[in-house]
Protein backbone atom coordinates (compact mmCIF):
# COMPACT_ATOMS: atom_id res chain seq x y z
CA UNK A 1 0.00 0.00 0.00
CA UNK A 2 1.61 3.55 -1.05
CA UNK A 3 1.59 6.78 1.06
CA UNK A 4 -0.84 9.77 0.08
CA UNK A 5 2.36 11.34 -1.46
CA UNK A 6 3.49 8.60 -3.58
CA UNK A 7 0.06 8.07 -4.96
CA UNK A 8 0.05 11.68 -6.17
CA UNK A 9 3.65 11.22 -7.58
CA UNK A 10 2.68 8.29 -9.70
CA UNK A 11 -0.66 9.80 -10.84
CA UNK A 12 1.58 13.33 -11.50
CA UNK A 13 4.33 11.14 -13.27
CA UNK A 14 1.30 8.95 -14.67
CA UNK A 15 -0.15 12.62 -16.36
CA UNK A 16 3.81 13.10 -17.71
CA UNK A 17 4.46 10.33 -19.15
CA UNK A 18 0.89 10.35 -21.37
CA UNK A 19 1.98 14.15 -22.66
CA UNK A 20 5.92 12.87 -23.39
CA UNK A 21 4.12 9.88 -25.41
CA UNK A 22 1.55 12.16 -27.04
CA UNK A 23 3.91 14.91 -28.27
CA UNK A 24 6.72 12.43 -29.51
CA UNK A 25 4.09 9.78 -31.23
CA UNK A 26 2.80 12.91 -33.14
CA UNK A 27 6.42 14.18 -33.63
CA UNK A 28 6.41 15.51 -37.48
CA UNK A 29 3.23 17.94 -35.85
CA UNK A 30 4.95 18.91 -32.66
CA UNK A 31 8.79 19.08 -33.42
CA UNK A 32 9.61 19.26 -37.21
CA UNK A 33 7.40 22.19 -37.56
CA UNK A 34 9.03 24.84 -35.53
CA UNK A 35 12.36 23.47 -36.60
CA UNK A 36 11.35 24.12 -39.97
CA UNK A 37 9.80 27.25 -39.53
CA UNK A 38 13.02 28.93 -37.60
CA UNK A 39 15.66 27.70 -40.18
CA UNK A 40 13.18 29.59 -42.96
CA UNK A 41 13.72 32.81 -40.54
CA UNK A 42 17.29 31.81 -40.14
CA UNK A 43 18.13 31.79 -43.73
CA UNK A 44 16.10 34.58 -44.78
CA UNK A 45 16.35 37.16 -41.96
CA UNK A 46 19.47 35.77 -40.75
CA UNK A 47 21.68 35.33 -44.27
CA UNK A 48 19.62 36.93 -47.04
CA UNK A 49 18.65 40.30 -44.76
CA UNK A 50 21.09 40.00 -42.21
CA UNK A 51 24.07 40.31 -44.15
CA UNK A 52 22.88 43.71 -45.48
CA UNK A 53 22.17 45.17 -41.74
CA UNK A 54 25.06 46.45 -39.71
CA UNK A 55 25.91 44.93 -35.95
CA UNK A 56 24.12 45.23 -33.49
CA UNK A 57 25.75 46.05 -30.01
CA UNK A 58 28.68 43.94 -31.45
CA UNK A 59 26.48 41.15 -32.81
CA UNK A 60 25.84 40.47 -36.32
CA UNK A 61 22.13 40.14 -37.27
CA UNK A 62 22.00 36.70 -37.40
CA UNK A 63 23.85 36.48 -33.95
CA UNK A 64 21.21 38.92 -32.50
CA UNK A 65 17.91 37.29 -33.78
CA UNK A 66 19.05 33.76 -32.64
CA UNK A 67 18.42 34.05 -28.77
CA UNK A 68 14.82 35.65 -30.18
CA UNK A 69 13.56 32.86 -31.96
CA UNK A 70 14.62 30.29 -30.18
CA UNK A 71 12.23 32.09 -27.26
CA UNK A 72 9.86 32.47 -29.34
CA UNK A 73 9.60 28.79 -30.27
CA UNK A 74 9.60 27.76 -26.84
CA UNK A 75 6.72 29.96 -25.81
CA UNK A 76 4.50 28.86 -29.14
CA UNK A 77 5.56 25.09 -28.51
CA UNK A 78 5.00 25.29 -25.22
CA UNK A 79 1.23 27.15 -24.89
CA UNK A 80 0.47 24.77 -27.67
CA UNK A 81 1.19 21.72 -26.02
CA UNK A 82 -0.74 22.08 -23.22
CA UNK A 83 -3.90 23.66 -25.07
CA UNK A 84 -4.52 21.68 -27.53
CA UNK A 85 -3.65 17.88 -25.34
CA UNK A 86 -5.70 19.79 -22.14
CA UNK A 87 -8.69 20.32 -24.77
CA UNK A 88 -8.28 17.48 -26.84
CA UNK A 89 -8.95 15.83 -23.79
CA UNK A 90 -11.55 17.80 -22.82
CA UNK A 91 -13.39 17.38 -26.39
CA UNK A 92 -12.83 13.51 -25.91
CA UNK A 93 -13.78 13.36 -22.64
CA UNK A 94 -10.94 11.14 -21.54
CA UNK A 95 -10.29 14.20 -19.39
CA UNK A 96 -13.17 12.19 -17.36
CA UNK A 97 -10.59 9.63 -16.18
CA UNK A 98 -8.28 11.86 -14.50
CA UNK A 99 -11.32 14.05 -12.66
CA UNK A 100 -13.22 10.90 -11.80
CA UNK A 101 -9.73 9.38 -10.22
CA UNK A 102 -8.00 10.81 -6.78
CA UNK A 103 -5.98 13.06 -8.26
CA UNK A 104 -5.26 16.68 -6.87
CA UNK A 105 -5.61 19.47 -8.76
CA UNK A 106 -1.87 20.65 -8.11
CA UNK A 107 -0.92 17.41 -9.52
CA UNK A 108 -3.06 17.48 -12.77
CA UNK A 109 -1.27 21.22 -13.58
CA UNK A 110 2.25 19.99 -12.81
CA UNK A 111 1.89 16.64 -15.08
CA UNK A 112 -0.20 19.19 -17.78
CA UNK A 113 2.62 21.72 -17.37
CA UNK A 114 5.61 19.74 -17.02
CA UNK A 115 4.73 18.14 -20.28
CA UNK A 116 4.18 21.57 -21.98
CA UNK A 117 7.40 22.93 -20.48
CA UNK A 118 9.46 19.37 -21.51
CA UNK A 119 7.97 19.99 -24.90
CA UNK A 120 9.18 23.49 -24.80
CA UNK A 121 12.73 22.79 -24.00
CA UNK A 122 13.08 19.78 -26.49
CA UNK A 123 11.98 22.23 -28.74
CA UNK A 124 14.08 25.16 -28.14
CA UNK A 125 17.05 22.84 -27.84
CA UNK A 126 16.43 21.85 -31.36
CA UNK A 127 16.20 25.45 -32.63
CA UNK A 128 19.49 26.12 -30.94
CA UNK A 129 21.29 23.58 -32.63
CA UNK A 130 20.04 24.43 -35.90
CA UNK A 131 21.50 28.31 -35.31
CA UNK A 132 24.55 26.85 -34.53
CA UNK A 133 24.74 25.60 -38.35
CA UNK A 134 24.46 29.12 -39.52
CA UNK A 135 26.65 30.94 -36.88
CA UNK A 136 28.28 31.47 -33.83
CA UNK A 137 26.97 31.63 -30.46
CA UNK A 138 28.95 31.93 -27.19
CA UNK A 139 26.20 31.93 -24.13
CA UNK A 140 27.43 34.47 -21.54
CA UNK A 141 25.33 32.64 -18.78
CA UNK A 142 24.02 29.67 -19.02
CA UNK A 143 22.20 29.68 -15.73
CA UNK A 144 20.16 32.57 -16.99
CA UNK A 145 19.59 31.20 -20.04
CA UNK A 146 18.37 27.61 -18.51
CA UNK A 147 16.46 30.04 -15.77
CA UNK A 148 14.81 31.44 -18.42
CA UNK A 149 14.00 28.99 -20.68
CA UNK A 150 12.23 26.81 -18.07
CA UNK A 151 10.49 29.40 -16.44
CA UNK A 152 8.96 31.15 -19.44
CA UNK A 153 8.18 27.12 -20.65
CA UNK A 154 6.34 26.86 -17.70
CA UNK A 155 4.68 30.05 -17.75
CA UNK A 156 3.31 29.60 -21.26
CA UNK A 157 2.28 26.13 -20.84
CA UNK A 158 0.18 27.14 -18.05
CA UNK A 159 -1.35 30.12 -20.14
CA UNK A 160 -2.02 27.43 -22.99
CA UNK A 161 -3.30 25.30 -19.93
CA UNK A 162 -5.99 28.35 -18.97
CA UNK A 163 -6.51 28.82 -22.83
CA UNK A 164 -7.83 25.05 -22.64
CA UNK A 165 -9.73 25.06 -19.90
CA UNK A 166 -11.98 28.14 -20.89
CA UNK A 167 -12.12 27.03 -24.88
CA UNK A 168 -15.20 25.18 -25.79
CA UNK A 169 -14.02 24.72 -29.59
CA UNK A 170 -11.17 24.09 -31.11
CA UNK A 171 -11.17 28.13 -32.64
CA UNK A 172 -11.25 29.35 -28.98
CA UNK A 173 -7.54 27.16 -28.51
CA UNK A 174 -6.54 28.83 -31.86
CA UNK A 175 -7.37 32.23 -31.20
CA UNK A 176 -4.86 33.29 -28.39
CA UNK A 177 -1.82 32.19 -30.25
CA UNK A 178 -3.12 33.52 -33.42
CA UNK A 179 -4.34 36.77 -32.25
CA UNK A 180 -2.33 37.57 -28.99
CA UNK A 181 0.55 35.60 -28.59
CA UNK A 182 1.76 35.92 -32.20
CA UNK A 183 1.77 39.55 -32.40
CA UNK A 184 3.07 40.30 -28.44
CA UNK A 185 5.87 38.17 -29.58
CA UNK A 186 7.11 39.66 -33.13
CA UNK A 187 6.49 43.17 -31.17
CA UNK A 188 8.66 41.47 -28.77
CA UNK A 189 12.21 42.92 -29.96
CA UNK A 190 12.97 39.16 -31.30
CA UNK A 191 14.02 40.91 -34.52
CA UNK A 192 14.94 44.58 -33.42
CA UNK A 193 16.42 46.19 -30.36
CA UNK A 194 13.45 48.10 -28.72
CA UNK A 195 16.13 51.00 -28.46
CA UNK A 196 15.62 51.03 -32.16
CA UNK A 197 12.23 51.99 -31.99
CA UNK A 198 10.86 55.74 -31.65
CA UNK A 199 9.99 57.03 -28.17
CA UNK A 200 6.04 56.17 -28.32
CA UNK A 201 6.25 52.41 -29.39
CA UNK A 202 9.74 51.82 -27.11
CA UNK A 203 6.73 52.92 -24.03
CA UNK A 204 4.41 50.96 -25.51
CA UNK A 205 6.61 48.07 -25.46
CA UNK A 206 6.90 48.35 -21.68
CA UNK A 207 3.81 46.46 -21.20
CA UNK A 208 4.90 43.65 -23.56
CA UNK A 209 5.90 41.04 -21.24
CA UNK A 210 7.44 39.04 -23.80
CA UNK A 211 9.51 42.06 -24.71
CA UNK A 212 11.05 41.57 -20.96
CA UNK A 213 11.14 37.35 -21.57
CA UNK A 214 13.18 37.62 -24.87
CA UNK A 215 15.28 40.73 -23.90
CA UNK A 216 16.41 38.75 -20.78
CA UNK A 217 17.03 35.52 -22.59
CA UNK A 218 19.17 37.47 -25.22
CA UNK A 219 20.98 38.48 -21.95
CA UNK A 220 21.84 35.23 -20.95
CA UNK A 221 23.45 34.18 -24.41
CA UNK A 222 24.76 37.31 -25.69
CA UNK A 223 25.40 39.21 -23.28
CA UNK A 224 23.56 42.61 -24.12
CA UNK A 225 20.01 43.79 -23.15
CA UNK A 226 18.13 46.97 -23.35
CA UNK A 227 16.30 46.56 -19.43
CA UNK A 228 17.03 45.17 -16.12
CA UNK A 229 17.11 41.47 -16.44
CA UNK A 230 15.99 41.23 -12.61
CA UNK A 231 13.19 43.29 -14.39
CA UNK A 232 12.80 40.86 -16.61
CA UNK A 233 13.11 37.83 -14.32
CA UNK A 234 10.16 39.40 -11.88
CA UNK A 235 8.18 39.87 -14.59
CA UNK A 236 8.48 36.19 -15.68
CA UNK A 237 7.97 35.12 -11.62
CA UNK A 238 5.11 37.60 -11.18
CA UNK A 239 3.55 36.28 -14.13
CA UNK A 240 4.05 32.46 -13.19
CA UNK A 241 2.75 32.75 -9.70
CA UNK A 242 -0.29 34.93 -10.93
CA UNK A 243 -1.32 32.05 -14.03
CA UNK A 244 -0.30 29.49 -11.50
CA UNK A 245 -2.80 30.64 -8.60
CA UNK A 246 -5.73 31.50 -11.75
CA UNK A 247 -5.71 28.44 -12.90
CA UNK A 248 -5.31 26.16 -9.44
CA UNK A 249 -8.50 27.67 -8.77
CA UNK A 250 -10.24 26.78 -12.17
CA UNK A 251 -9.39 23.54 -11.50
CA UNK A 252 -10.55 23.81 -7.93
CA UNK A 253 -13.75 25.30 -9.05
CA UNK A 254 -14.29 23.14 -12.66
CA UNK A 255 -14.76 25.67 -14.95
CA UNK A 256 -14.86 24.38 -18.15
CA UNK A 257 -14.97 20.51 -16.65
CA UNK A 258 -17.76 20.30 -14.70
CA UNK A 259 -21.78 21.62 -15.04
CA UNK B 1 -21.43 0.30 6.29
CA UNK B 2 -23.59 2.12 3.40
CA UNK B 3 -21.33 1.88 0.39
CA UNK B 4 -23.26 5.42 -0.72
CA UNK B 5 -25.41 7.48 1.62
CA UNK B 6 -26.92 10.64 -0.36
CA UNK B 7 -28.76 12.97 1.79
CA UNK B 8 -31.22 15.77 0.84
CA UNK B 9 -29.11 16.17 -2.64
CA UNK B 10 -29.94 18.89 -4.79
CA UNK B 11 -29.03 20.07 -8.76
CA UNK B 12 -30.15 23.32 -10.15
CA UNK B 13 -28.00 23.96 -13.67
CA UNK B 14 -26.97 27.70 -14.51
CA UNK B 15 -30.17 26.99 -17.03
CA UNK B 16 -31.98 27.02 -14.02
CA UNK B 17 -33.59 23.75 -14.89
CA UNK B 18 -33.61 21.51 -11.67
CA UNK B 19 -32.19 18.35 -12.45
CA UNK B 20 -32.60 16.98 -8.52
CA UNK B 21 -35.07 18.02 -6.09
CA UNK B 22 -33.73 16.94 -2.66
CA UNK B 23 -33.42 13.28 -3.02
CA UNK B 24 -32.14 10.43 -0.31
CA UNK B 25 -30.30 7.04 -1.14
CA UNK B 26 -28.88 4.44 0.55
CA UNK B 27 -26.83 2.01 -1.15
CA UNK B 28 -25.47 -0.59 1.46
CA UNK B 29 -21.72 -2.04 1.14
CA UNK B 30 -22.17 -5.89 -1.15
CA UNK B 31 -25.28 -4.82 -2.66
CA UNK B 32 -26.65 -4.67 -6.50
CA UNK B 33 -28.31 -2.11 -7.10
CA UNK B 34 -30.52 -0.91 -9.56
CA UNK B 35 -31.13 3.09 -10.35
CA UNK B 36 -33.34 3.59 -13.00
CA UNK B 37 -35.84 6.09 -14.82
CA UNK B 38 -36.88 7.83 -17.86
CA UNK B 39 -34.64 9.58 -19.90
CA UNK B 40 -33.82 12.95 -18.45
CA UNK B 41 -35.02 12.17 -14.69
CA UNK B 42 -31.76 12.89 -13.10
CA UNK B 43 -29.99 9.74 -13.09
CA UNK B 44 -26.79 10.86 -14.74
CA UNK B 45 -26.69 13.66 -12.99
CA UNK B 46 -26.84 11.79 -9.30
CA UNK B 47 -23.96 9.57 -10.56
CA UNK B 48 -21.95 12.62 -11.93
CA UNK B 49 -21.88 14.12 -8.74
CA UNK B 50 -20.92 10.83 -7.10
CA UNK B 51 -18.24 11.04 -9.37
CA UNK B 52 -17.36 14.53 -8.97
CA UNK B 53 -18.05 15.30 -12.75
CA UNK B 54 -20.96 17.56 -11.92
CA UNK B 55 -21.08 19.85 -9.03
CA UNK B 56 -23.87 19.47 -6.53
CA UNK B 57 -25.94 22.61 -5.67
CA UNK B 58 -26.65 21.44 -2.00
CA UNK B 59 -27.13 18.33 0.18
CA UNK B 60 -24.39 15.58 0.95
CA UNK B 61 -22.57 12.54 -0.63
CA UNK B 62 -20.61 10.13 0.62
CA UNK B 63 -18.61 6.89 -0.59
CA UNK B 64 -17.82 4.56 2.33
CA UNK B 65 -18.01 6.87 4.60
CA UNK B 66 -15.46 9.57 2.93
CA UNK B 67 -17.94 12.89 2.76
CA UNK B 68 -17.44 14.04 -0.93
CA UNK B 69 -17.33 18.26 0.29
CA UNK B 70 -14.37 16.41 3.22
CA UNK B 71 -12.55 13.60 1.77
CA UNK B 72 -13.30 14.15 -2.35
CA UNK B 73 -10.22 11.98 -2.83
CA UNK B 74 -10.68 9.12 -0.21
CA UNK B 75 -14.74 9.06 -1.52
CA UNK B 76 -13.33 8.74 -5.68
CA UNK B 77 -10.07 6.55 -4.59
CA UNK B 78 -13.17 3.57 -3.71
CA UNK B 79 -15.66 4.08 -7.12
CA UNK B 80 -15.15 3.70 -10.22
CA UNK B 81 -17.16 4.23 -13.30
CA UNK B 82 -18.72 2.99 -16.54
CA UNK B 83 -19.78 6.02 -18.23
CA UNK B 84 -22.74 5.70 -20.61
CA UNK B 85 -20.64 8.17 -23.94
CA UNK B 86 -17.10 6.54 -24.67
CA UNK B 87 -14.28 8.76 -22.81
CA UNK B 88 -10.94 8.00 -23.36
CA UNK B 89 -8.34 8.82 -25.77
CA UNK B 90 -9.44 6.94 -29.40
CA UNK B 91 -5.52 7.24 -30.12
CA UNK B 92 -4.45 5.51 -27.06
CA UNK B 93 -3.17 1.96 -27.03
CA UNK B 94 -6.10 0.19 -25.11
CA UNK B 95 -3.46 -1.55 -22.49
CA UNK B 96 -2.06 2.33 -22.02
CA UNK B 97 -5.84 3.30 -21.54
CA UNK B 98 -5.89 0.73 -18.43
CA UNK B 99 -2.11 1.29 -17.61
CA UNK B 100 -2.49 5.10 -16.98
CA UNK B 101 -6.12 4.84 -15.07
CA UNK B 102 -4.42 2.42 -12.91
CA UNK B 103 -1.50 5.75 -12.49
CA UNK B 104 -4.04 7.93 -11.61
CA UNK B 105 -5.32 6.22 -8.63
CA UNK B 106 -1.55 6.05 -7.03
CA UNK B 107 -1.24 2.35 -8.50
CA UNK B 108 2.39 1.47 -9.29
CA UNK B 109 3.18 0.46 -13.02
CA UNK B 110 3.78 -2.92 -12.16
CA UNK B 111 0.65 -3.62 -10.20
CA UNK B 112 -0.69 -1.72 -13.16
CA UNK B 113 0.71 -4.01 -15.85
CA UNK B 114 -0.37 -7.20 -14.58
CA UNK B 115 -4.23 -5.69 -13.34
CA UNK B 116 -4.17 -4.87 -17.36
CA UNK B 117 -3.28 -7.94 -18.53
CA UNK B 118 -6.30 -9.99 -16.20
CA UNK B 119 -8.89 -7.28 -17.05
CA UNK B 120 -8.23 -7.09 -20.97
CA UNK B 121 -8.11 -11.05 -20.47
CA UNK B 122 -11.72 -11.31 -18.85
CA UNK B 123 -12.95 -9.20 -21.18
CA UNK B 124 -11.25 -10.82 -23.97
CA UNK B 125 -9.47 -7.75 -25.45
CA UNK B 126 -5.84 -9.09 -24.32
CA UNK B 127 -4.76 -9.59 -28.43
CA UNK B 128 -5.92 -6.22 -29.41
CA UNK B 129 -3.99 -4.82 -26.59
CA UNK B 130 -1.34 -2.63 -28.93
CA UNK B 131 -4.54 -1.41 -30.58
CA UNK B 132 -5.78 1.80 -30.70
CA UNK B 133 -9.23 2.38 -29.09
CA UNK B 134 -10.97 3.94 -32.41
CA UNK B 135 -10.14 0.77 -34.01
CA UNK B 136 -12.20 -1.43 -31.13
CA UNK B 137 -15.95 -2.26 -32.44
CA UNK B 138 -18.59 -0.65 -30.71
CA UNK B 139 -19.23 -3.84 -28.12
CA UNK B 140 -15.14 -3.90 -27.89
CA UNK B 141 -15.01 -0.20 -26.68
CA UNK B 142 -17.84 -1.02 -23.82
CA UNK B 143 -15.76 -3.76 -22.84
CA UNK B 144 -12.59 -1.56 -23.07
CA UNK B 145 -14.62 0.76 -20.64
CA UNK B 146 -15.65 -1.79 -18.20
CA UNK B 147 -12.27 -3.46 -17.98
CA UNK B 148 -10.36 0.19 -17.44
CA UNK B 149 -13.05 0.32 -14.50
CA UNK B 150 -12.08 -2.91 -12.69
CA UNK B 151 -8.49 -2.07 -13.22
CA UNK B 152 -8.26 0.06 -9.75
CA UNK B 153 -10.50 -2.85 -8.46
CA UNK B 154 -13.17 -0.43 -7.14
CA UNK B 155 -15.29 -0.98 -3.59
CA UNK B 156 -17.98 0.71 -5.70
CA UNK B 157 -18.96 0.47 -9.15
CA UNK B 158 -21.13 2.25 -11.35
CA UNK B 159 -22.25 1.09 -14.54
CA UNK B 160 -24.25 3.36 -16.49
CA UNK B 161 -26.21 1.90 -18.92
CA UNK B 162 -22.86 -0.78 -19.73
CA UNK B 163 -24.74 -2.85 -22.36
CA UNK B 164 -26.50 -0.49 -24.12
CA UNK B 165 -25.74 -0.81 -27.94
CA UNK B 166 -24.58 -4.46 -27.12
CA UNK B 167 -25.26 -7.65 -28.49
CA UNK B 168 -27.39 -10.09 -27.11
CA UNK B 169 -24.46 -12.81 -26.31
CA UNK B 170 -22.30 -9.99 -25.27
CA UNK B 171 -24.68 -8.91 -22.87
CA UNK B 172 -25.28 -12.63 -21.07
CA UNK B 173 -21.23 -12.61 -20.45
CA UNK B 174 -21.26 -9.03 -19.10
CA UNK B 175 -24.22 -10.52 -17.05
CA UNK B 176 -22.58 -13.26 -15.46
CA UNK B 177 -19.31 -11.33 -15.16
CA UNK B 178 -21.11 -8.65 -13.04
CA UNK B 179 -22.81 -11.06 -10.98
CA UNK B 180 -19.39 -12.55 -9.90
CA UNK B 181 -17.73 -9.50 -9.41
CA UNK B 182 -20.88 -8.62 -7.22
CA UNK B 183 -20.15 -11.97 -5.26
CA UNK B 184 -16.71 -11.77 -4.72
CA UNK B 185 -17.90 -8.18 -2.73
CA UNK B 186 -17.90 -5.52 -4.96
CA UNK B 187 -20.95 -3.06 -4.67
CA UNK B 188 -22.70 -2.20 -7.81
CA UNK B 189 -25.35 0.59 -8.79
CA UNK B 190 -26.40 -0.11 -12.33
CA UNK B 191 -28.62 1.95 -14.65
CA UNK B 192 -30.59 0.44 -17.48
CA UNK B 193 -33.09 1.41 -19.80
CA UNK B 194 -33.12 -2.73 -19.97
CA UNK B 195 -35.27 -3.11 -17.55
CA UNK B 196 -35.18 -6.79 -17.67
CA UNK B 197 -31.38 -6.21 -16.94
CA UNK B 198 -32.58 -4.21 -13.86
CA UNK B 199 -34.57 -7.04 -12.85
CA UNK B 200 -32.38 -10.10 -13.41
CA UNK B 201 -28.95 -8.81 -11.87
CA UNK B 202 -30.27 -6.59 -8.82
CA UNK B 203 -31.36 -6.82 -5.34
CA UNK B 204 -32.30 -2.81 -4.68
CA UNK B 205 -33.82 -1.07 -7.23
CA UNK B 206 -34.56 3.19 -6.84
CA UNK B 207 -36.75 5.12 -9.49
CA UNK B 208 -36.02 8.55 -10.13
CA UNK B 209 -38.84 10.85 -11.76
CA UNK B 210 -38.45 14.61 -12.21
CA UNK B 211 -35.67 14.72 -9.99
CA UNK B 212 -37.15 12.47 -7.28
CA UNK B 213 -36.64 9.71 -5.70
CA UNK B 214 -40.04 8.31 -6.29
CA UNK B 215 -39.67 3.92 -5.25
CA UNK B 216 -36.45 2.79 -3.48
CA UNK B 217 -37.32 -0.62 -2.21
CA UNK B 218 -36.11 -4.32 -2.60
CA UNK B 219 -36.33 -5.43 -6.36
CA UNK B 220 -38.42 -8.96 -4.97
CA UNK B 221 -41.27 -7.15 -2.77
CA UNK B 222 -41.35 -4.98 -5.64
CA UNK B 223 -41.76 -7.08 -8.54
CA UNK B 224 -44.67 -9.01 -6.03
CA UNK B 225 -46.73 -5.76 -6.41
CA UNK B 226 -47.48 -6.40 -9.65
CA UNK B 227 -51.26 -6.97 -9.75
CA UNK B 228 -51.95 -8.10 -13.45
CA UNK B 229 -49.03 -9.81 -16.14
CA UNK B 230 -50.09 -9.59 -19.89
CA UNK B 231 -49.14 -12.67 -21.46
CA UNK B 232 -49.12 -13.33 -25.15
CA UNK B 233 -50.58 -16.80 -26.74
CA UNK B 234 -50.13 -18.24 -29.82
CA UNK B 235 -52.78 -20.58 -30.54
CA UNK B 236 -52.35 -23.77 -33.02
CA UNK B 237 -55.99 -23.44 -34.67
CA UNK B 238 -57.87 -19.98 -34.41
CA UNK B 239 -60.00 -19.34 -31.69
CA UNK B 240 -63.73 -20.03 -31.72
CA UNK B 241 -66.17 -20.14 -29.07
CA UNK B 242 -64.44 -20.89 -25.67
CA UNK B 243 -66.23 -21.47 -22.17
CA UNK B 244 -65.18 -20.07 -19.02
CA UNK B 245 -62.50 -18.09 -20.38
CA UNK B 246 -64.07 -14.37 -19.77
CA UNK B 247 -63.24 -14.93 -16.40
CA UNK B 248 -59.56 -13.79 -17.72
CA UNK B 249 -59.49 -10.51 -19.53
CA UNK B 250 -58.69 -11.45 -23.09
CA UNK B 251 -58.63 -10.04 -26.23
CA UNK B 252 -57.77 -11.88 -30.16
CA UNK B 253 -54.51 -9.66 -31.58
CA UNK B 254 -55.01 -11.89 -34.86
CA UNK B 255 -57.19 -15.08 -35.18
CA UNK B 256 -54.42 -17.24 -34.03
CA UNK B 257 -52.75 -14.50 -31.35
CA UNK B 258 -54.58 -14.11 -28.35
CA UNK B 259 -53.24 -11.27 -25.40
CA UNK B 260 -54.82 -12.31 -21.63
CA UNK B 261 -54.00 -10.71 -18.58
CA UNK B 262 -53.86 -12.91 -15.25
CA UNK B 263 -54.70 -10.88 -11.92
CA UNK B 264 -52.14 -11.72 -9.22
CA UNK B 265 -54.96 -14.17 -7.47
CA UNK B 266 -55.32 -16.24 -10.89
CA UNK B 267 -52.72 -18.59 -11.96
CA UNK B 268 -51.13 -19.83 -15.12
CA UNK B 269 -52.57 -23.48 -13.98
CA UNK B 270 -56.16 -22.22 -13.70
CA UNK B 271 -55.72 -20.43 -17.26
CA UNK B 272 -54.48 -23.60 -19.07
CA UNK B 273 -57.52 -25.78 -17.41
CA UNK B 274 -59.75 -23.67 -19.29
CA UNK B 275 -57.95 -23.43 -22.22
CA UNK B 276 -57.69 -27.93 -22.33
CA UNK B 277 -61.47 -28.19 -21.32
CA UNK B 278 -61.97 -25.94 -24.85
CA UNK B 279 -59.60 -28.22 -26.44
CA UNK B 280 -56.98 -25.24 -27.43
CA UNK B 281 -53.72 -25.79 -27.71
CA UNK B 282 -50.73 -23.71 -27.23
CA UNK B 283 -48.39 -23.36 -29.65
CA UNK B 284 -46.07 -20.48 -27.57
CA UNK B 285 -46.42 -17.95 -24.40
CA UNK B 286 -44.76 -15.52 -23.53
CA UNK B 287 -44.91 -12.34 -21.52
CA UNK B 288 -46.42 -9.43 -23.47
CA UNK B 289 -43.77 -7.13 -21.46
CA UNK B 290 -41.05 -7.45 -18.88
CA UNK B 291 -42.63 -7.54 -15.34
CA UNK B 292 -40.28 -5.10 -14.16
CA UNK B 293 -41.07 -2.96 -16.94
CA UNK B 294 -44.94 -3.00 -16.50
CA UNK B 295 -44.36 -1.53 -13.12
CA UNK B 296 -42.14 1.20 -14.05
CA UNK B 297 -44.35 2.28 -16.71
CA UNK B 298 -47.10 2.41 -14.28
CA UNK B 299 -45.41 4.15 -11.95
CA UNK B 300 -44.10 6.70 -13.99
CA UNK B 301 -47.39 7.23 -15.56
CA UNK B 302 -48.86 7.98 -12.03
CA UNK B 303 -46.37 10.32 -11.19
CA UNK B 304 -46.55 12.18 -14.22
CA UNK B 305 -50.65 12.02 -13.84
CA UNK B 306 -49.74 13.21 -10.19
CA UNK B 307 -47.71 16.28 -10.96
CA UNK B 308 -49.88 17.70 -13.93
Amino acid sequence: MQSRAEQVYIATTTILAKEIVRFMRIWIQTLIPPAMTMTLYFIIFGKLIGSQIHMISGFTYMQYIVPGLVMMSIITSSYTNTSSSFFGAKFSKSIEEILVAPVPNYAILLGYVLGGTLRGIIVGLIVTLISLLFTHLHVYSITIVAVMATLSSMLFSLGGLINAIFAKKFDDVSFIPTFVLTPLTYLGGVFYSIKQLPPFWQKLSIFNPIVDIVDTFRYGILGISDINIFFGMAIVCTLFVALLVWSLFLLQKGVGLRT
Amino acid sequence: MQALSVKNLTKQYASGSVALKGIDLEVAEGDFFALLGPNGAGKSTTIGIICSLVNKTSGTVSVFGHDIDVDLDGAKSCLSIVPQEMNFNPFEKIADVLINQAGYYGIPRKIAEKRAELYLTKMGLWDKRNSAGLRLSGGMKRRLMIARALVTQPRLLILDEPTAGVDIELRHLLWKFLRELNEQGTTIILTTHYLEEAEHLCKNIAIIDQGDIIENTNMKSFISRLNIQTIILELEKPLELANNLEQFHYHMLDETTMEIKIHQSQSLNDLFIVLSQNGIKVKNLRNKTNRLEELFIDLISENNNGSE
